[in-house]
């Protein structure tokens, strides 16, 4: 399998403070690669790095083989590299189909086809089925802002793959969003992976989700990587539990 | 009721326009004078809504880039040259200034912004003021000629004020066309949260450098007309003043909603004269009236009609559930 990501020694600093100290690893085609760690390790703050939201102090990102290093966000977007947040970012004033129609019309046509063309970019169907895999069918028309939180977290998830991405890295997609829901999320997930051949890298604090959805689990501490490998591997790994665990 | 909503919606739309054709048919030149002015400042307002409304950028520089459509307007109808082409060319000029206005605003936001703007207004003042050679200075343009549409002379009030009138038809379909089509999305995303758009791939600089540049063109549409409206220029009109009224006109009918300028406008060319009963009062009366609107309603007037729309739904929504609710526990 060759890799879609590779990340060499990737560093970030904040004044004193070294967010991310040269982290390693590349994410293989078609996998679903888990990235945990406690709080303030800097999961967040590689993946800004990795989509040109934060400028690395140093190190290379690649795509495909390709340097992507420091180009913008909307720019990598493009090259088929999507994301969610952590926290809701969804657009409340506009109606759900409206919401995946935005995010998925800069991957139809130009500037000037997007001016005179069709209003919906041509979207409306491929929307429509969006909402219909994330079974938001009855709130299709409904402002984003006025779902439950855990339905715009789906929404949220659905939006990131409404440009056909290659690669998606989400950020706590599991994140006070209920049980029932949450399998439903996994599900929905784990098809898109199969079906489209999506490529996921995934932070989660949710071990159970982490678990049982991803093939690889990297373990960063303190900018550091600690280790990655197999989810039952990376379970009983010492150094993790001490990670975890604290001393 | 929603099954009559949009019949209802185009009626009452046509007959607007209707009224706005027919009724001052029987005005006098002083009425004509302030409906054209109205017409011209809904256009100017309009950019401002586009630039500011949708897509969130601050701006207080719309009254100079009516400034560099009356000039450019009065320079070349002054030297011969037909009025269309003269709008034309203000278009293309205040886009391209109003383009390069973009760039700060990839930097800076809000209240900078505000000032950079400001910054820019005060410079184009002094352009306008100075560079006499081009502007006639202090002493400004005169005889600014009305033009001729295929043989027919504009000179008369009434006909000059359809040629507004038919202009602002023009710019307002455009922006109800730019508006619903992907880039007022667009807009809107760089407005509400341009992390979340660069992420969409939402090229949020090219966005709002064009957001900049219409806006100021339709500054530019506007000056034009205003030119030959009044016949006569000088810098004073286009002072800050102008920029703040435009942005007094959006924020009172409402940002970000599409009637919100027509409504502004009319506020603030119209209210002046129904007010003229109160003499020296007048400005005081307009200053706490807008006081309160914000007060009460800080997304304008259109706003308040908003929120009395989405309440309404609500309660049909949930009126419904009820009843499907009990028709469910019925069955059971």
């Amino acid at each position: 399998m060759s890799a879609v990501l590779e990340v060499t020694d990737i560093k970030k600093s904040f004044g004193g403070i070294h967010a991310v100290n040269g982290v390693s690893f590349d994410v293989r085609e078609g996998e679903i690669l888990g990235l945990i760690g406690p709080n303030g390790c800097g999961k967040s703050t590689l993946f800004n790095c990795i989509l040109g939201q934060l400028t690395p102090s140093g190190g290379e990102v690649k795509l495909d083989g390709k340097a992507v290093t420091g180009l913008r966000p909307a720019e990598l977007n493009k090259l088929g590299v999507s994301r969610t947040f952590q926290l809701l970012q969804v657009f409340p004033k506009l109606s759900v189909r409206e919401n995946l129609i935005l995010a998925g019309q800069e991957h139809q046509g130009n500037m000037a086809s997007r001016l005179v063309g069709r209003s919906d970019a041509g979207l409306t169907d491929a929307a429509n089925q969006m909402i219909g895999f994330f079974k938001l069918d009855h709130l299709a028309d409904e402002p984003a802002g006025g779902l439950s939180y855990g339905q715009q977290k789906l929404l949220d998830a659905a939006m990131a793959f409404m440009g056909g991405p290659r690669l998606v890295l989400l950020d706590e997609p599991a994140g006070g969003v209920n049980p029932s829901m949450l399998a439903d999320l996994k599900d929905r997930l784990v098809a898109i992976n199969r079906e489209k051949n999506a490529t996921f890298v995934v932070i989660e604090h949710n071990m159970e989700f982490v678990m049982s959805l991803c093939s690889r689990v990297m373990v960063m501490a303190e900018g550091k990587v600690l280790a990655m490998g197999r989810p039952d591997e990376v379970r009983k790994n010492p150094a993790v539990i001490e990670a975890y665990l604290g001393h | 009721m929603s099954f009559y909503a949009k019949p209802l919606k185009i009626a009452l739309g046509l007959a607007v326009i209707a009224g706005l054709i027919i009724v001052p048919m029987n005005f006098n030149r002083y009425g004509l004078f302030i409906l054209s002015q109205w017409a011209v400042m809904s256009i100017a307002a309009m950019g401002l809504n586009l630039t500011l409304g949708y897509a969130g950028q601050v701006s207080l520089a719309q009254g100079a880039f009516v400034g560099i459509g009356a000039y450019a307007s009065a320079i070349m109808t002054t030297h011969g040259w037909p009025l269309p082409a003269a709008i034309l060319v203000a278009i293309v000029l205040s886009f391209a200034v109003g383009w390069v206005l973009g760039y700060p605003a990839l930097r800076v936001q809000h209240h900078y912004l505000a000032f950079v703007t400001l910054a820019f207004s005060t410079l184009a003042f002094l352009v306008f003021r100075n560079e006499s050679w081009l502007t006639g200075g202090i002493y400004g343009i005169s005889n600014i000629p009305r033009p001729h549409f295929f043989g027919l002379a504009t000179n008369k009030p009434l006909p000059f004020y359809y040629v507004c009138l038919g202009s602002l038809a023009i710019v307002s379909l455009a922006v109800w066309w730019l508006i619903r089509s992907p880039w007022g999305r667009a807009f809107m995303a760089l407005r509400e949260n341009p992390l979340r758009a660069q992420s969409l791939g939402i090229d949020t600089r090219r966005y709002t450098l064009m957001a900049f540049a219409i806006g100021s063109a339709l500054g530019g549409v506007a000056g034009a007309l205003y030119a030959p409206l009044t016949q006569y220029i000088d810098p004073v009109p286009f002072n800050l003043s102008l920029s703040l009224d435009l942005l007094m006109m959006v924020i009172v009918g409402g940002a970000g909603f599409y009637f919100g300028p027509f409504l502004g406008a009319m506020i603030a060319v119209l209210l002046p004269e129904w007010l003229r009963f109160t003499e020296g009062y007048y400005l005081m009366l307009y200053a706490v009236a807008v006081m309160l609107l914000l007060i009460w309603s800080p997304t304008g007037i259109l706003g308040i009609l908003d929120r009395y729309l989405a309440e309404r739904r609500t309660r049909a929504a949930s009126a419904l559930r009820a009843v499907a609710k009990s028709r469910l526990e019925t069955v059971q």
